[in-house]
């Protein structure tokens, strides 16, 4: 789910009582949530056609859902290993922002930095960035919430995956459905969450996207016009940082 | 295929660690900050278009249609992520098994 998706969720959901209570039943909620979704993560990796083995190594390693799902996305589609790589590199890229922000909030010693690094999702961040009252519940509501999507996420893929690979022809499911399902989730938090201008700019952003793509559909090999979409952020933020107010970006 | 899940799961996990590793002012800037935030919208969006309306390199309307009007509607009613993608599938499934759109 998306970084913005699970702040509306959080504040609706918060629990009274004390803090590290609220963070612990927060995690968990999360995390299972997400496990719930990599279940379809997992049959569509394996419709697509990667191993179960495979699947489970991009939740273990990769562990970031919407790379994880363009990857397989791309795959399946007939786009190809490198432009699988490239589309789910930019989609990571969300990531490193996520981490410069969560430096100074988090003050990871130089030996917790590799597997903080790892942890570092859109639902880790911000819950690390919701309790920020102090470094000790930015770190609490961090890891239990990293660890818990890691652990629920992996499950689920495992089932996911396990469950399609029995079936003889995923395809009877409308999983082909389901995987453009799972990337408009993924995408309409950041197209609902902001406030009206923002939500205006990002819905420009989405349309213009799609319809490049679309239009590009016949002259490229799968998985390109995707790719080529991404010059319409380029030129969107180019064209606003001229004319638009650094706060309102987030 | 492993090669390009192993440099995938590298390539994204040194994305992790830069934010952590590198001078906080080289990823501050307004400009790569705006464009990082626009970018998944782009890619997002372009992948709905793509995963639903592309069939190698053709256009293909087919039950794939359907089943994405039906998870805007889920959406729209707040539904969680999962029931959203479950209705989709199982809206695309029950077309295809009924015979209305391949």
């Amino acid at each position: 789910m998306g970084w913005m998706g699970w702040m509306g969720w959080m504040s609706n959901h918060r629990k009274s009582g004390g803090e590290s209570q609220s963070i612990h039943t927060n995690a968990l909620g999360i995390g299972i949530a997400t496990g719930a979704y990599a279940l379809s993560f997992g049959a569509i990796s394996v419709a697509s056609g990667l191993s179960v083995l495979q699947t489970q190594s991009l939740s273990l390693f990769m562990f970031t859902g919407a790379s994880q799902f363009a990857f397989v996305g791309v795959i399946g589609a007939g786009g190809g290993a490198v432009i699988a790589v490239v589309t789910a590199l930019l989609l990571g890229a969300r990531n490193s922002l996520y981490a410069l922000s969560l430096g100074p909030v988090l003050t990871p010693k130089k030996k917790e930095v590799p597997y903080t690094a790892l942890l570092t999702i859109d639902e880790s961040t911000a819950m690390a960035l919701r309790y920020n009252a102090s470094r000790k519940a930015s770190r609490r509501a961090f890891f239990a919430t990293g660890l818990s999507v890691y652990v629920f996420w992996n499950i689920g893929t495992a089932l996911g995956s396990l469950g399609a690979s029995a079936l003889s022809d995923p395809g009877v499911l409308g999983l082909d459905a389901a995987i453009p399902a799972g990337f408009l989730a993924l995408l309409w938090p950041r197209l609902t969450a902001g406030s009206s201008s923002e939500n205006r700019k990002m819905w420009t952003v989405a349309v213009a996207s799609a319809a490049l793509a679309m239009i590009l559909i016949p002259f490229l090999r799968p998985g390109l016009p995707v790719l080529f979409s991404a010059l319409v952020a380029v030129a969107a933020s180019l064209l606003w940082s001229k004319t638009s107010t650094p706060a309102e970006e987030n | 295929m492993w090669a390009s899940i192993l440099i995938a799961s590298l390539g994204t996990y040194v994305e992790k660690l830069l934010g952590y590793l590198l001078p906080q002012a080289m990823l501050e800037r307004e400009s790569v900050r705006r464009m990082t935030g626009l970018l998944p919208v782009s890619l997002l969006a372009a992948l709905v278009a793509v995963q639903t309306f592309a069939s190698d390199q053709a256009f293909l309307i087919d039950a794939r249609v359907l089943g994405l009007g039906v998870a805007v509607v889920a959406l729209l009613l707040r539904a969680p992520f999962l029931v959203v993608i479950i209705a989709a599938a199982a809206s695309t499934a029950l077309i295809r098994w009924l015979g209305w759109m391949p």
